[in-house]
């Protein structure tokens, strides 16, 4: 008999396609309420970092340099107060195989895959992801399908998303495009079930292990040339891996540097809108993915997310589309770095960050991204000038998602926005309570909860009293 | 007529719009969820027919035949003058002024 491929059918599948396809038992974590055992998933990765670091060494990943931006920093700091504009810092992810920093990620995913004797893997992701997993899949010699959210319903597509999509061709993936909408994952679980291919998904305590490297290596790059740790480190923030991952490095390092993150706001712009979906500029870092994932990360294509920014940042700041594109220009110009937009968003939220501190403290941008055809600041922005979206110079503030990009008339108007952190942990807790069905927390619930939203015991009643 | 063997692109209705996911925004439920996939053509065909491929992992797929040799055609895009003018700025607030003339 053949199976129910309806929606509905393949989605009641998923407990038990994903137990097969990404090798983790997520029951033995669970306590049957909110709150699950979310050390000992990652323990139970069991490669220490520095098995970690060879494994990438020996497959094109890490080591990336720290640049100082000294003349971005000279430009913050003659937009800023006097004494203001503190040093700026990249590391160039962009030199990791496949040119960002999603190749760590995809670099444990798929030695996991190997290990576990998988003939393939499978990723959902229309970003860097999907090439990472390919070049890792290429050298391993494992099959690969990237499955792309890729046109809108006239068949127009992002340059951006397009051209990630020759690059996954390139290395030898195939590639599975899509039209707007969430049924992306329908179709994922389908190929995992007709493939038995191993779930490369962002989201396992594999994935984010591989980024723990990136926080590792920020500190002892920066200890070994400094004499100390970074102050700051400043990650783009989406789904939550690349800030969860850099964080906990840093910690395993011994390093306090605070951890803030920043979103390109796209606010009133929907994600899973047909006719929105080309009005955006960005397809990654932005507040559509950055705020949902923070305030529930169990939102993601595995059980239980490895990905929990809200336990580890202390500031969330947005930028807007105009100042990214700005400064990715300004990049270029002042620096000799021509590099993706995409990444840059932490550079822009750190050129304002910047100026609000002292000249002797220290911010590290921790990634950068390829760029190329498609790709790059201007066939994004020819290609938002020819969906209707105005271009123009004047107060990035004023930027409406969708109807117009505004380029900063001067850096000085680049000015990042705090999010209310306090307000997300609300979220959070809200969200948990929702989706688990729960109206009396246990003991455990809420201490999982403080440590959730990095907040205390204390924090996490109130919110529930307030309900 | 395109050979078989053939590298090309198919294109396939997944989910038509009734079949949709409930939480979908309005405009999107009013669409269907497509697909585009490439393979290598499993018999001689035009342009339209209904037809099977053999992808890369060697999965076969069904779909509308849409291309032969399809290639990409996205590129740096059309000039965009802002952006020249964003680099000219940030070189004369940094480097500016009679100095450096």
């Amino acid at each position: 008999m053949s199976k129910d491929m309806s929606y509905a059918a393949v989605l009641g599948r998923k407990p038990e396609i994903m137990k097969k396809s990404v090798g983790i038992d997520f029951s033995k974590y669970e306590s049957g309420s909110i709150a699950f055992d979310y050390e000992q998933m990652m323990r139970d990765v069991e490669y220490t970092i520095e098995d970690v670091k060879n494994i990438q060494q020996d497959h094109g990943v890490g080591n990336t340099p720290i640049i100082e931006l000294r003349n971005i920093t000279e430009l913050a700091r003659k937009c800023a107060p006097e004494g203001k504009g503190a040093r700026i810092f990249i590391k160039d992810e962009a030199s990791n195989a496949s040119g960002s920093f999603k190749a760590r990620r995809a670099a444990l995913a798929v030695y996991q895959a190997k290990k576990l004797g998988y003939k393939g893997v499978v990723t959902a992701t229309s970003g860097n992801y999907g090439a990472a997993v390919a070049s890792q899949a290429a050298m391993y010699g494992l099959k690969c399908i990237v499955v792309q959210e890729c046109y809108d319903s006239k068949g127009v597509g992002q340059p951006e998303i397009i051209e990630k999509a020759r690059a996954c061709e390139a290395l030898g993936a195939e590639v599975v495009q899509l039209t707007v909408g969430p049924e992306l994952f329908y179709k994922f679980l389908l190929l995992l079930e007709e493939t038995g291919y191993f779930n490369a998904s962002l989201y396992t305590s594999f994935g984010i292990t591989g980024v723990e490297t990136l926080g590792y290596e920020i500190a002892m790059q920066f200890r070994e040339r400094y004499g100390k740790d970074p102050d700051y480190v400043v990650a783009s923030n989406a789904g939550g891996g690349n800030l969860t991952g850099t964080a906990r490095g840093l910690k395993k390092a011994g390093a306090e540097s605070r951890i803030i993150a920043a979103s390109v706001n796209l606010s009133g712009l929907h994600m899973a809108a047909d006719t929105q979906f080309n009005r955006k500029s960005f397809t990654t870092s932005h507040t559509g993915f950055g705020v949902p994932f923070s305030t529930w990360p169990d939102r993601s294509d595995v059980p239980r997310s490895a990905a929990r920014p809200l336990r580890y940042l202390e500031r969330y700041l947005t930028v807007q589309q105009g100042d990214v594109f700005y400064i990715t220009e300004a990049l270029a110009s002042l620096e000799g770095l021509e590099k993706g937009p995409a990444g840059n968003t932490a550079l822009a939220a750190a050129f304002s960050l910047a100026q609000e501190l002292d000249q002797d403290q220290t911010i590290v941008v921790q990634e950068t991204e390829y760029t190329g055809a498609g790709k790059h600041i201007q066939p994004q922005l020819s290609f938002a000038r020819e969906n209707g979206i105005e271009i123009k110079f004047g107060n990035p503030h004023d930027e409406v998602p969708g109807q117009n990009i505004i380029l900063p008339s001067h850096p000085s108007m680049i000015k990042a926005q705090d999010l209310d952190v306090d307000n997300m942990r609300r979220s959070l807790i809200k969200n948990a309570l929702k989706n688990y069905n729960v109206t009396e927390p246990t003991k455990e619930d809420i201490k999982f909860l403080a440590e959730e939203t990095n907040s205390n015991e204390e924090f996490v009643k109130n919110v529930i009293a307030s309900l | 007529m395109i050979k078989k063997g053939e590298w090309v692109s198919i294109h396939k209705i997944i989910l038509q719009p009734s079949e949709r996911a409930p939480q979908v925004p309005e405009d999107t439920s009013k669409v269907p969820l497509e697909m585009w996939v490439k393979g290598f053509l499993q018999e001689d065909a035009n342009i339209g027919d209904e037809v099977s491929v053999v992808t890369r992992t060697k999965r076969i797929e069904k779909g509308t035949l849409l291309e032969a040799n399809p290639y990409y055609k996205h590129s740096y895009g059309k000039f965009v003058p802002e952006l020249l003018q964003v680099s000219e700025q940030v070189r004369e607030v940094l480097f500016g002024g009679a100095d450096n003339e």
